[in-house]
């Protein structure tokens, strides 16, 4: 598997915004569906994971309902907002801006 | 909308925490589970499974504190776990806790209490309209040195007249009424005063019931009215409403109620029962005259004029008058003015900043001496915090919970502190009625923030001194320090030591104070008023001019009454004087001219306090005859020509020559024969002696009222009931007022002094208390610290007395030291109170040993006990504890 890559500052909270503005997921689920995603290079880490839901949670961005999970354990699901949405968006926007800006750069 | 969704989210995260942290848990559980869930999938034991699902998530407790920490409020959370650990820590050592809460408290409500009455008389604005441009006007005259003096009813109608400053100009009098009672009730005798028509209007005030005197009510052909006190109209009335336009008898004659003032109105002074107009009661030429200082004089300045103008413009007015009348040397030269709220208060001022500043010191004791209390606890915790520190804990975090603690006893204090304010004021309102503005004073909002300031203040400075304390660098020194077998480290000895010099410093400043102001109020009290003060019972009454028409009628009156008393079994002598006996007030004065000296030039005749006396009133009262004779008998209505001076009228004005046979003109150009000379008395106790004259009792053709003495060889109170009988029986609608011993009337003039020196006192006792605990606590802390060395000291063959002289120096070093800062800082500020004190130097020799005495006594007796005991120690046990 290798040492998994640390993520970009910051990027944490848009791979979460994307991954969940599917379909509601669970904090598991999210880990597992952004580490399969990006073909297991990016490895989220739990001790990140729960603080960045729980500040997006604060922000008003995701929301949460508790569920029954595909195994019939209630779980935390997570679901974006209106206001998430938006965020997303900006989100999105500035991240192509920068990583764009990087590849003139580096290519 | 989103900070509606925001509130709505963080007011829930406020009140579901608990809630909100199980399911959590709940949350990273099902993540542990799921990874175990997979992992097992994978062909893992079930074991191997849940130890790589945990192996892989971390540190659980931290990802949940990292959560948490995401949420609002944490900081508040925070805040209450070091108030739940600041309160348990307390709680656990509760002997502690309620000394430094005590402390506080006492600390705190004398400060609060003080500021209150500071506040509400000499900061709050008179409860007037635009209070700022409310001036008292005076006049500033030369004879006599009387810069703010009363104003002259005619100076007043000029400077009304002329003067462009001002948008009104009202004017006020002083009167007293006999008020008959109505059915059963007694007849009473009313404080009262009269103002003109206008007064209201200008201060902006409305009755509270009825209306304003009228300018028609306000002349003095106008049908009499008066204005009743809140007070008066709910005690004698019953709160009755149609009271207005009803009558009431004053000095017999029937008054009518145009109005009833609000229960806050009191001025000029609080003890005001009535009012009436002062052009309706004042007789037209006392209004008009020029040199007769009778009334007080309210002014509202014009916008846009200062003060300094219109002094400059009233003084020019002043200085026309005086220049048009140089024959009469008692019209003033100018004008002064001061704001109506420094005229008020302004006897009390001075005390009450001194008296501030000595509370501020008692809070800075108490504040030092719970920071003492609490630096004690702090190396009791070294070896607890120093573990703390070395696990990791904040530095900024230890520093938080020692604010704490210190903000958790400073806010009990404080909230007992105002408890005690409260009835501190209660106490000061029910025993100082005579004070300024008495009926301004309470605990308000402001003054509960105060008390808020004052504990943050404390809280900070108590905390900020004991953290500092803690030199939370040193882990490993403070580790190896509290090890067993060695001392305690000096730094936070000395730190002790130091506030506690402060402390001392302090207290040594307070008990100077107070020592001071003992000294001069037993100087006082002491004073040869020059008279018999024992077993002599003085009482007022007027005869009504209604009823008593003829001059006759009165001194028919009065020589009944005085023949009766004269026969009461017991009673030595009587007489009668008018207007106030010794030691109660200044009472007024006079010009005068010797017939046969040459007249004196323009405008410097001079003047002399005067009084009228019947014979008997020099032997009632005890002033001692030094040659002559006093009255002849024949002193009657109409025939009354003799006159009787003072011993230091005299000297001033008869040097080197015989009185006795000579002529004064005074009192409306009559010719008195002087046929006596009496001994000095003084107008109030602390007063300097003045020429006095005294002239036959029946003097004046309109004389009315007198003061009736009686002096008895046991004790004087119990005849205070069978003479008023007596009165009652001559006539009974008249009643007596002030019925006091003469020790009654000396004790009220010094009730300033004795208040002052009562509570400065209090004050300095409790600093000196809080000193000596905070030695004895440091000393015993010392000596605690120091039983193993001092066990190995006598084990090495010490001897008892040098443990002894080792450890009172210790404790002695400091307060010596704190002592000699005291002394120095009382030498430079005893000059602030020199106008509070009396026949007394601010360096008085006396005070300052009796303090250093008193306070090396006390520090030694808190120092003894530690060191008794440490010289006591059993070394094998010494060595044992740890």
């Amino acid at each position: 598997m290798g040492k998994p890559n640390d993520l970009v500052q910051g990027t944490l909270d848009l791979l979460i915004l994307k991954t969940i503005s599917l379909e509601p997921m669970h904090g598991w689920a999210i880990a597992k569906r952004i580490q399969q995603v990006s073909g297991e290079v990016l490895q989220v880490q739990q001790g990140s994971l729960y603080p960045a839901l729980h500040r997006l949670e604060q922000q008003g961005w995701i929301k949460a309902k508790w569920a029954e999970s595909e195994t019939g354990r209630q779980a935390k699901f997570y679901t974006l907002t209106a206001a998430g949405r938006g965020q997303l968006g900006k989100e999105t926007a500035s991240w192509n801006r920068l990583s764009a800006a990087i590849d003139m750069i580096v290519t | 909308m989103r900070w509606l969704t925001q509130l709505r989210r963080r007011t829930e995260m406020l009140f579901r925490r608990n809630g909100a942290t199980a399911r959590l848990d709940d949350e990273l559980r099902f993540h542990i589970e799921q990874q175990t869930a997979e992992n097992i999938a994978r062909g893992m034991s079930a074991e191997g499974a849940r130890l790589a699902a945990l192996r892989a998530f971390g540190n659980p407790a931290l990802v949940r504190e990292q959560a948490h920490d995401t949420w609002s409020w944490t900081s508040l959370e925070l805040l209450l776990g070091d108030v739940r650990y600041g309160a348990r820590t307390l709680l656990r050592t509760p002997g502690f806790a309620a000394v430094a809460i005590l402390v506080m408290a006492l600390g705190i409500g004398a400060n609060v209490a003080l500021f209150t009455l500071v506040r509400s008389v000499l900061l709050k604005p008179l409860p007037f309209a635009d209070p700022g441009r409310l001036v008292r006007l005076y006049e500033r005259s030369t004879f006599g040195d009387f810069p703010f003096n009363q104003s002259a009813g005619g100076v007043f109608a000029e400077w009304k007249k002329q003067s462009r400053s001002f948008t009104g100009m009202a004017i006020c009098g002083y009167a007293g009424y006999n008020l008959s009672g109505a059915g059963n009730e007694l007849p009473e005798t009313v404080r009262a005063a009269t103002f003109s028509s206008n007064l209201l209007p200008l201060l902006g005030v409305q009755p509270a019931l009825g209306r304003n005197f009228t300018a028609d009510d306000d002349q003095p052909s106008a049908n009499p009215t008066v204005l009743l006190s809140w007070g008066l109209w709910k005690r004698r009335f019953g709160g009755n409403p149609s009271i207005v336009n009803q009558t009431i008898l004053l000095d017999a004659r029937p008054y009518t109620v145009v109005g009833v003032m609000p229960s806050w109105f009191a001025f000029p002074e609080s003890a005001i029962q009535v009012w009436t107009p002062t052009y309706f009661k004042e007789p037209p030429g006392h209004m008009k005259a020029i040199s007769q200082h009778d009334f007080r004089a309210i002014g509202r300045l014009k916008p846009g004029v200062t003060a300094a103008e219109a002094v400059t413009e009233l003084s020019l007015i002043t200085r026309r008058i005086h220049d048009q009348n140089a024959d009469d040397s008692f019209v003033s030269v100018g004008a002064n003015i001061r704001p109506l709220l420094d005229s008020l208060v302004g006897d009390v001022k001075t005390p009450l900043y001194v008296l501030l500043a000595a509370t501020g010191c008692v809070l800075l004791i108490a504040c030092l001496n719970v920071a003492n209390l609490l630096v004690a606890r702090a190396a009791s915790r070294r070896r607890e915090e120093a573990i703390r520190m070395a696990l990791g804990g904040g530095r900024m975090r230890l520093l938080r919970q020692h604010l704490m603690e210190s903000l958790l006893l400073t806010a009990a204090g404080g909230a007992a502190g105002l408890a005690l304010a409260w009835g501190a004021i209660q106490w000061v309102v029910s025993a100082r009625p005579d004070m300024a503005r008495v009926e301004a004073i309470h605990i308000d909002g402001v003054a509960i923030a105060f008390a808020a300031g004052l504990i943050a203040l404390c809280a900070l400075f108590a905390g900020l001194i004991s953290s500092l304390s803690g030199r939370g660098s040193q882990v490993l020194s403070s580790l190896q320090d509290s090890s067993r077998g060695s001392s305690a480290g000096q730094a936070r000895v000395r730190l002790r030591a130091v506030l506690l010099s402060l402390e001392v410093g302090l207290t040594v400043m307070l008990l100077i104070g107070a020592g001071l102001l003992l000294k001069s109020y037993a100087r006082l009290r002491s004073t040869d008023i020059g008279c018999i003060t024992g077993n002599v019972l003085k009482m007022d009454m007027t005869l009504p001019e209604v009823k008593y028409k003829q001059p006759a009628q009165v001194a028919g009156f009065f020589e009944t009454l005085l023949g009766r008393v004269r026969n009461l079994p017991g009673v030595e002598a009587a007489g009668y004087v008018f207007p106030v006996v010794p030691g109660d007030g200044y009472g007024g004065d006079h010009g005068f001219t010797v017939v046969e000296h040459p007249a004196p030039s323009r405008g410097e005749a001079p003047f002399a306090m005067n009084r009228w006396a019947d014979p008997g009133y020099f032997a009632a009262i005890g002033i001692p005859l030094l040659r002559g004779h006093t009255f002849d008998d024949n002193q009657q209505p109409g025939h009354a020509t003799e006159a009787v001076i003072s011993q230091a009228f005299a000297r001033q004005y008869f040097p080197g020559e015989d009185p006795i046979g000579k002529h004064l003109r005074a009192q409306g150009d009559k010719t008195y024969e002087i046929v006596g000379v009496v001994g000095d008395v003084r107008f109030a106790a602390g007063e300097e002696v003045r020429p006095m004259m005294y002239f036959a009792l029946y003097a004046d053709s309109d004389m009315n009222g007198a003061t009736l003495v009686v002096r008895s060889g046991r004790d004087v109170t119990q005849y205070a009931t069978p003479i008023q009988r007596i009165v009652a029986g001559l006539d009974r609608d008249l009643p007596v007022s002030d019925v006091l011993t003469m020790d009654q009337v000396l004790g009220r003039g010094t009730l300033d002094a004795s208040f002052d020196a009562t509570l400065l006192g209090v004050f300095a006792a409790l600093s000196l208390v809080l000193a000596a605990v905070g030695l004895f606590g440091v000393l015993s802390y010392i000596v605690a610290q120091r039983t193993s060395e001092i066990g190995i000291r006598i084990a090495l063959g010490a001897r008892r007395e040098q443990v002894l002289r080792l450890v009172l120096l210790s404790g002695l070093r400091p307060a010596l030291i704190g002592l000699a800062l005291g002394l120095a800082a009382s030498a430079a500020l005893a000059r602030e109170i020199q106008s509070m004190l009396y026949g007394t130097q601010p360096l008085d020799a006396a005070v300052f040993a009796a303090v250093a005495g008193t306070l090396l006594v006390v520090a030694a007796a808190a120092c003894a006990a530690p060191a008794w005991r440490a010289s006591r120690l059993d070394p094998m046990q010494a060595l044992r504890t740890e």
